[in-house]
């Protein structure tokens, strides 16, 4: 072994950049970098615009001409292509940023203690925000994704089990059905239940009210995720169950769902994800409130997205900084169910 | 050997039923799970009852208008009667338009973010990318609206400057008067941001599919890494691309808040993307929603029957699309 050990060499990567290369690399965009500034200043180009498309089109335009130079027309091209792909990632990538860093700068400032101890019963929107807070919507969504959940779970769930444990005669048939639901837009749901329940009724707007076209957006996500993870579940340990004489009703509840488990767990947190932003069903569905209301059966009821939302609609300047700091507060509420749901997700593995 | 030894002898126990027949337990189980499976058909149809079964007094009462006509109004006449006029098409075309406008920025980005994923980004980053793009299609609908309506549109208006000041001989980058804020072009603009983890991912997945022994092969040939992609990635995964663009566009079509937030929203037919006001269906649910009387809700719902059918459609042909592709490249 140790001969072995000592015997072998480091293996060569000839398709790995030398420092030489990403030195020159460097070096190119650098001079960019110079020259699209000098361009800035002479013409009558200006502002942050005229930067990023210089800057682009002058790296693409060296890179090019590096490789075109080096080795041929066929490399040119290929440099130009491979920059492209580069900026398009780059133009992605940047609202992302853009989109995490404003709403942490713009909702941090109006983050007090009395936004996660109060709420807006006693203080209007327009109050200077040392008044009054979001706690009435940060339970409002807490309910409303409690509720959905225990609704579409069941229905999610069971609907998977059909499509990867039963494989009915109607699988592909169901399989195409939850696809077309995933794509319902979110405003069709909440007027569908505003139109089934509430149009014609003596019912109001209410926690339940705004649960359900949560629960039926909720439905399609938990359903596919779910179904991913039951069909990483390897085939032998079905045969086992079986073959140690167990009904398939044993061994889907006692050997397949606890083997997925960690995977489940996943599936209903992305569906979670998806729902706890949702804001044009609640418009219909939800009621107002401005205070904390317990009863899911019962009276109007808030919501962070609902928050938000009748912040921006205001439009003064206390009213918009409510807004962004509750976007804040449901941005970080999404992301952290995001990665629990990802380490969840990376144990299964 | 006779009958009496026969019958000395013990008799044999009953022998075990061996079937495939499923128990009773099993049967039970079946049952429930095959009738819960069918709750996404419930759901659908019962979406498309309800809203038919609420809209169909303005569809008897406005006929096509309901779908050519611009105009949404009530008038009282002379005798006191009150006349309604339900006409969606300025904001059919609206939700045209914006879907168009989301489409052309959103998708060839996500492609382009889906090649350099599949075949340029080294593995850390890779990762590290994948985890952004999935986290963008988690991020609220109000989040993009309010980023759109305060960082996007100061921007974007400037970009709509510069696009009419070189490209206004272009009919549809035509305006009448300066008004560049709130156009369908900023709304397409966020709208293609919100389409980008959707498009992206789908085209991801094709790219991955792409056969490895093609790869290698045209590697073999000599082909740099964009001739591999043009003639081997981009044929192989065409029409997954086009399948991700109209999920894309689904998407596009159904949003609400977003739009609502960053558009002037008029009910005049605008065909020019740069001109400062528009609509789309979803946006028009709302905004009119509030005062909306008893015979205008039912108008409003009858609008929503449209959305779910285009929606609907739109996702079904996607859908087939990208499963036909995933299939074949298997």
């Amino acid at each position: 072994m140790t001969n072995l050990e000592a015997s072998a060499v480091t293996p060569l990567t000839p398709w790995k950049a030398t420092l030489n290369q990403r030195l020159f690399t460097v070096l190119l965009l650098a001079v960019a970098i110079a020259l699209s500034y000098i361009v800035v200043a002479v013409t009558p180009m200006k502002g942050k615009l005229a930067y990023a498309f210089l800057f682009m089109l002058f790296s693409v335009g060296f890179q090019a001409t590096h490789a075109g130079i080096k080795r041929g027309r066929t490399a040119a091209v290929d440099a130009i292509a491979g920059s492209i792909a580069v900026a398009g990632a780059v133009l992605v990538f940047t609202p992302v940023i853009s989109l995490i860093f404003t709403t942490i700068i713009r909702g941090s400032k109006g983050l007090r203690v009395n936004t996660f101890t109060q709420t807006m019963e006693h203080a209007a929107m327009t109050d200077p925000i040392s008044q009054g807070g979001l706690l009435h919507s940060l339970i409002g969504t807490l309910y409303l994704i409690l509720i959905a959940t225990v609704i579409s779970l069941p229905l999610a769930l069971l609907t998977a089990l059909y499509l990867t444990e039963i494989k009915g005669r109607a699988a592909g048939f169901i399989q195409f059905l939850v696809q077309a639901m995933s794509g319902v837009p979110s405003i069709v749901a909440g007027v569908f239940i505003y139109a089934a329940l509430l149009l014609t009724t003596s019912l109001h707007g209410s926690t339940i009210m705004g649960a359900l076209p949560l629960a039926i957006l909720m439905i399609p996500t938990v359903t596919r995720t779910a179904q991913e993870v039951l069909l990483l579940v390897p085939q032998d340990l079905r045969e086992a169950g079986v073959a140690l004489g167990a009904t398939q009703w044993k061994t889907v509840a006692t050997i397949v769902v606890p083997a997925a488990r960690s995977g489940l767990i996943t599936a209903v947190i992305l569906g979670i994800a998806r729902i706890a932003g949702e804001t044009a069903p609640l418009l219909f569905t939800l009621g107002v409130s401005d205070k904390i209301n317990w009863n899911p059966l019962n009276g109007g009821q808030s919501a962070l997205p609902y928050y938000v939302w009748s912040g921006l609609g205001l439009g003064s300047p206390e009213a918009i900084q409510r807004a962004w700091t509750g976007i804040l507060v449901l941005l970080m509420i999404v992301l952290v169910l995001f990665t629990a749901a990802r380490i969840l997700g990376r144990e299964k593995k | 050997m006779s009958s009496a030894q026969v019958t000395e002898r013990q008799a044999p126990p009953a022998k075990r039923e061996i079937t495939t027949l499923p128990r009773f337990s099993d049967r039970v189980f079946r049952g429930v799970v095959s009738l819960m499976s069918m709750s996404s058909l419930v759901i659908l149809s019962l979406i498309g009852i309800f809203l038919a079964y609420r809209g169909f007094e303005t569809f008897r009462s406005q006929g096509i208008h309901f779908l050519t006509s611009p105009d949404w109004l009530s008038e009282t006449d002379a005798s006191g009667k009150v006349i309604y006029k339900f006409g969606m098409s300025a904001m059919l075309i609206g939700t045209l338009l914006i879907s168009i406008v989301a489409v052309i920025v959103g998708v060839p980005l996500s492609v382009l973010a889906a090649l350099f994923l599949t075949f340029y980004a080294p593995n850390s980053l890779k990762k590290f990318f994948v985890t952004i793009v999935d986290v963008m299609a988690a991020f609220p609908s109000i989040l993009y609206g309010l980023w759109g309506f305060f960082v996007l549109s100061p921007m974007a208006e400037y970009w709509a400057k510069l696009i009419n000041k070189y490209f206004g001989w272009f009919p549809a980058f035509h305006v009448d008067d300066p008004s560049f804020n709130s156009s369908p072009f900023i709304a397409g603009l966020v709208l293609s941001i919100m389409i980008i983890p959707i498009v992206t991912s789908v085209s991801r997945e094709i790219f991955s599919q792409t056969p490895l022994d093609r790869i290698q092969a045209a590697y073999a040939l000599g082909a740099t890494r964009w001739a591999m992609i043009r003639t081997v990635a981009l044929p192989f995964g065409a029409s997954g691309i086009v399948g991700g663009a109209m999920l894309g566009l689904g998407r596009a079509l159904g949003e609400t808040v977003a739009v609502y937030s960053v558009l002037n929203i008029v009910y005049k037919i605008n065909w020019h993307v740069l001109y400062g006001f528009g609509g789309n269906v979803a946006s028009m649910i709302v905004s009119k929603w509030g005062e909306a009387s008893f015979t205008e809700a039912k108008a409003l719902l009858a609008a929503g029957l449209v959305l779910f059918i285009m929606t609907l459609l739109v996702n079904m042909g996607a859908n087939s699309i990208v499963t036909r592709t995933i299939k074949s490249g298997r």
